[in-house]
């Protein structure tokens, strides 16, 4: 089960964030900015699944932005990595711009 | 007033911001704008005001004050202000607030508008943020919508239904009628929540799961349609139709195939042709592979089909993408425990993860390693481990430290390969091995008597050069303390002997002790470590004295306590010092395999563990059993030689055998022949028994009276009883020697023989001078074993040099109390 949804840029900002589970909104951040970090610290050689407290972490780096996906142990990772593209890919069919916007980003 | 700015107005001058309290200096002042528009009721501009406020809730910022307007704004009849008022509620509000409820009518009634874009809207909120109340409520009118032939609807309601299950269990009842058509609908968006809704009802409750093992062939048809189908361009990912749907279906097919046999043949086909016709090179292709792989290994499938799942993790191991070969390591953990055969075909690979950039992978390598180690493999595989262990993060050197010594027991080749082992694991991850593994080592070194030599000249090489990592100082300062004798002797088989003074084992003890880097236990250690060598070393020991003069104040109060303590040793109990001192028996283990079952696993004849230190000043014990039996010829007592020193064990056995014939042999030393040695095996159980963790103090003593075996010629000998609590054939008898005489008794030597019903065991007496004027006692112990519960007789020789003469006397002692032996 899909726990949260992120969409953070390389400095720490959250540019969307959808939480499926009641999680305090001062916890919010924190968990934002420590699940940044994790990410960051990845070298491109590592894989994407990151084992963070009891969740599984799925992220996936589109030029500066990172989409992070909160998973519990029940899900197929590498769904969950397929489907992060495929949203990328209806956020291109619906904005038609968002690769410029992502590197924008910079 | 202005108009209040647009949402992307908002978002651009946020993003403006340089820091981070620019940013929130221009969200209060955005947020007082807000608050003061709300204030005046303005319809117009309520749905932009809330929608900023949600972005800078999103930010992290408190946006309470916004949820009386977010159902305002549901209650409003325009799309758009319904659109942003249902968002608002499912980000702001959930049960914990009271507001909620208010919503529930509004729920109702869009749940039965013309539209059905707005009957959406309502059946997402619910099913985000429903609380039971509202979800009892509105169950009704989900269950309704359910059964509409509107898609769109469907695949809503659907999911909503699984959050009312979430919330109210006993409502799944209600759903069941409404699931029946589920599954023949074409719209693949009403297939997959279907598929979710039903993996949601099969999970509560088992019964909703039998009554659903019925839809397997309608699901493995769909399944099918899904693989064999041409392109649909509505649902190609990469070449595959509708990949999330098909793992979701497998997903289902796991459940409910699970211990079951009739729902897994029916499976069986569909997963293989599943496994085989996927396109493996893309994720998408891997990431049904692997969840088929799951669904294998979870239910009743035949072997040909788990060997075929198992070979599919192989490739994905082989596989250049980390990904892949993450999940692959990860399920292969699940499975090595059933399919152990088959995972040890793909052992090389899994030991070339432990090579691996990713944390993630080394540490799943690691720990599926661990578990594919066995009698076969465990050489090769302990290079491997040793090597990671080398280079591997912090974090896991502990774990992989424990794991090695636990895999090293229950599969080392042999002792001299273990104590390799633990050496080279102690040498470098010393300081990160678990505080109980020093005990646990401990105790398998005392059990490896052979290698005690060896052992310690190596672990005294090895904190030479470096004492800083507590367990390997621990381990070394403790057999230091045991074995100082055998390192400074230089005798050492297996090894080159390096040539070590006493001064020099002193020094490297001193260092420890004094260096900043020892914990208080590891001084601990150290210092009982100096005192123990006290007795085996011969030219040190006034240096010894003065350390531990030294540490008698001390500020570390264990320290000092172990230091006045041995201090009052030397002075006022020197007599008792050796005693005290002697080498440990070995111990046995408190955990699952007693020091017996280790002889078995290793293969390698274990001697008894017997009392292997000489007492100090043993005469040759060769020559008097020859006296004793010279005496004892042909009667039917056994006689008992005290404890010899293993050094000549073959020749005293040689010689005794000759003698005695048919007789058997107790407390005979190593290494004897076969029929001497048949006898030995089999003791070890008793003697261990005998020797079991408790000290000989701790015995209860039943009150047994206690009798004056000998009295002669000014030399009085008193034997005390004890029963062994833990073996009640087992008498315990403590032997006290004193001279009444004008001068000392030298070369005091106690002898004893049992009949042949008994077993018997003489420990090393405390010294060999029985002081003149009772002014002290030689203390031995004799341990005796009694399985038939016969009358206890003895017959003991004494020898000892008195007034410039040698005395010898003979005696037969009968006065044993009954509660001795009974």
């Amino acid at each position: 089960m899909i726990k949260f949804f992120l969409m953070v840029n390389k400095q720490g900002q959250t540019r969307l964030s959808k939480y499926y589970e009641h999680v305090d909104i001062n916890r919010r951040t924190l968990l934002e900015t420590e699940v940044i970090k994790s990410c960051l610290s990845r070298s491109s050689e590592q894989c994407s699944f990151i084992e963070y407290k009891d969740f599984k972490l799925i992220y996936r780096q589109y030029a500066a932005l990172f989409i992070v996906v909160g998973v519990n142990d029940t899900e197929n990772e590498m769904a969950i990595y397929e489907f992060i593209h495929n949203f990328v890919e209806v956020l291109d069919e619906y904005f038609s711009r968002v690769v410029s916007l992502l590197t924008e980003e910079w | 007033m202005p108009a209040p700015i647009r949402l992307r107005e908002l978002i651009r001058t946020i993003r403006t911001a340089r820091t981070q309290a620019e940013e929130r200096e221009m969200i209060q002042k955005e947020c007082a704008a807000i608050r003061s528009s709300f204030r005046e009721e303005d319809n117009t501009y309520r749905c932009r005001n809330v929608a900023k406020l949600l972005y800078m809730h999103m930010l992290g910022y408190p946006a309470h004050f916004g949820q009386l307007e977010c159902l305002k704004l549901i209650a409003s009849q325009k799309f758009t202000d319904k659109r942003i008022g249902y968002l608002g509620a499912m980000l702001l509000l959930d049960e914990r607030q009271d507001v909620h409820l208010l919503m529930t009518n509004c729920i109702k009634n869009d749940l039965n508008h013309s539209t059905q874009f707005v009957q959406g809207l309502a059946l997402c909120t619910l099913g985000c943020m429903g609380s039971s109340e509202m979800c009892r409520d509105l169950a009704g009118e989900v269950e309704k919508l359910l059964k509409t032939s509107n898609s769109y609807l469907r695949k809503k309601a659907a999911l909503c239904a699984v959050h009312v299950i979430r919330k109210v269990p006993e409502l799944m009842e209600m759903f069941l009628p409404a699931t029946k058509n589920l599954l023949n609908e074409k719209n693949h968006g009403v297939l997959h929540t279907s598929v979710v809704l039903l993996t949601e009802m099969c999970e509560r409750s088992p019964d909703m799961l039998a009554h659903f093992r019925k839809l397997v062939p309608q699901l493995v048809r769909i399944l099918k349609n899904l693989i064999m189908s041409g392109y649909s361009p509505e649902h190609d990912v990469s070449g595959i139709s509708d990949p999330f749907l098909q793992v979701r279906i497998l997903r289902l097919l796991r459940i409910l195939g699970r211990n079951d046999d009739d729902s897994s043949e029916a499976m069986n086909d569909i997963l293989a042709q599943v496994a085989t016709n996927t396109e493996t090179s893309k994720n998408v292709g891997n990431a049904i592979l692997y969840e088929t792989v799951l669904t294998i290994m979870d239910i009743k499938s035949e072997s040909g089909l788990r060997v075929l799942a198992i070979n599919i993790l192989g490739r994905f191991l082989l596989n250049n993408d980390k990904n892949i070969r993450y999940v692959a390591l990860t399920s292969l953990l699940k499975t090595v425990q059933t399919d152990h055969n088959a995972v040890q075909r793909h052992r090389s690979t899994i030991v070339d993860c432990l090579k691996d950039l990713d944390v993630s992978i080394k540490r799943r390598a690691m720990e599926l390693s661990f578990a594919l180690v066995n009698g076969n493999n465990i050489r090769g595989m302990m290079k491997e481990l040793l090597y990671f262990l080398d280079s591997c993060e912090p974090e896991f050197k502990a774990d992989c430290a424990s794991g090695i010594f636990l895999a090293a027991e229950k599969y080392a080749p042999s002792k001299r390969w273990h104590i390799d082992t633990i050496m080279r694991v102690l040498t470098t991850a010393g300081s990160y091995v678990r505080d109980d593994a020093v005990p646990n080592l401990i105790q398998l070194i005392t059990n490896s008597v052979e290698m005690h030599a060896y052992t310690v000249q190596r672990l005294y090489k090895a904190i030479l050069g470096d004492y800083s990592q507590q367990p390997l100082v621990q381990v070394a300062a403790w057999c230091i303390g045991e074995y100082g004798d055998l390192l400074v002797s230089g005798q050492c088989e297996e090894e080159e002997p390096i040539q070590v003074t006493e001064d020099e084992v002193l020094d490297i003890l001193e260092s420890v002790l004094i260096s900043n880097m020892s914990t208080s236990v590891t001084r601990g250690y150290a210092l009982t470590a100096i005192m123990k060598l006290s007795t085996r070393f011969t030219c040190t020991v006034n240096r010894i004295k003065k350390v531990v003069s030294i540490y008698g104040s001390s500020i570390d109060v264990e320290l000092q306590q172990r230091a006045v303590e041995y201090n009052a040793l030397f002075k006022k109990y020197d007599h008792m010092r050796s005693a005290l001192l002697e080498r440990m028996p070995v111990m046995e283990k408190v955990t699952t395999n007693g020091p017996t079952d280790i002889v078995q696993t290793n293969g390698e004849t274990e001697p008894a563990p017997l009392e292997t230190k000489p007492p100090p000043s043993g005469p040759q014990p060769t020559s008097q059993a020859n006296d004793l039996l010279d005496l004892l010829g042909g009667n039917d007592i056994t006689p008992v030689i005290p404890t010899a020193p293993t050094s000549k064990p073959a020749s005293a056995g040689g010689e005794l055998l000759d003698l005695l014939g048919d007789i058997t042999l107790t407390g005979a030393p190593t290494a004897a022949p076969t029929p001497a040695s048949v006898p030995q095996i089999s003791q070890p159980p008793f003697l261990l028994d005998g020797l079991s963790s408790q000290p000989l103090f701790n015995d209860i003593s039943a009150g047994i009276p206690s009798i004056t075996a000998y009295s002669k010629n000014g030399l009085k000998i008193e034997f005390t009883f004890e029963r062994s609590n833990t073996n009640p054939s087992v008498t315990v008898i403590t032997i006290q020697a004193s001279n009444s005489t004008e001068l000392d008794m030298t070369d005091f030597v106690f002898q004893a023989a049992v009949p042949k019903t008994f077993q018997l065991q003489l420990l090393s007496p405390s010294s060999s001078i029985v002081p003149a004027f009772n002014t002290g006692t030689i203390t031995q112990v004799i341990k005796v074993l009694n399985p038939q519960k016969q009358q206890l007789r003895m017959r003991i020789k004494l020898t000892y040099n008195h007034k410039g003469s040698a005395m010898q006397d003979l005696a037969e002692v009968n006065n044993f109390p009954p509660q001795s032996w009974q």
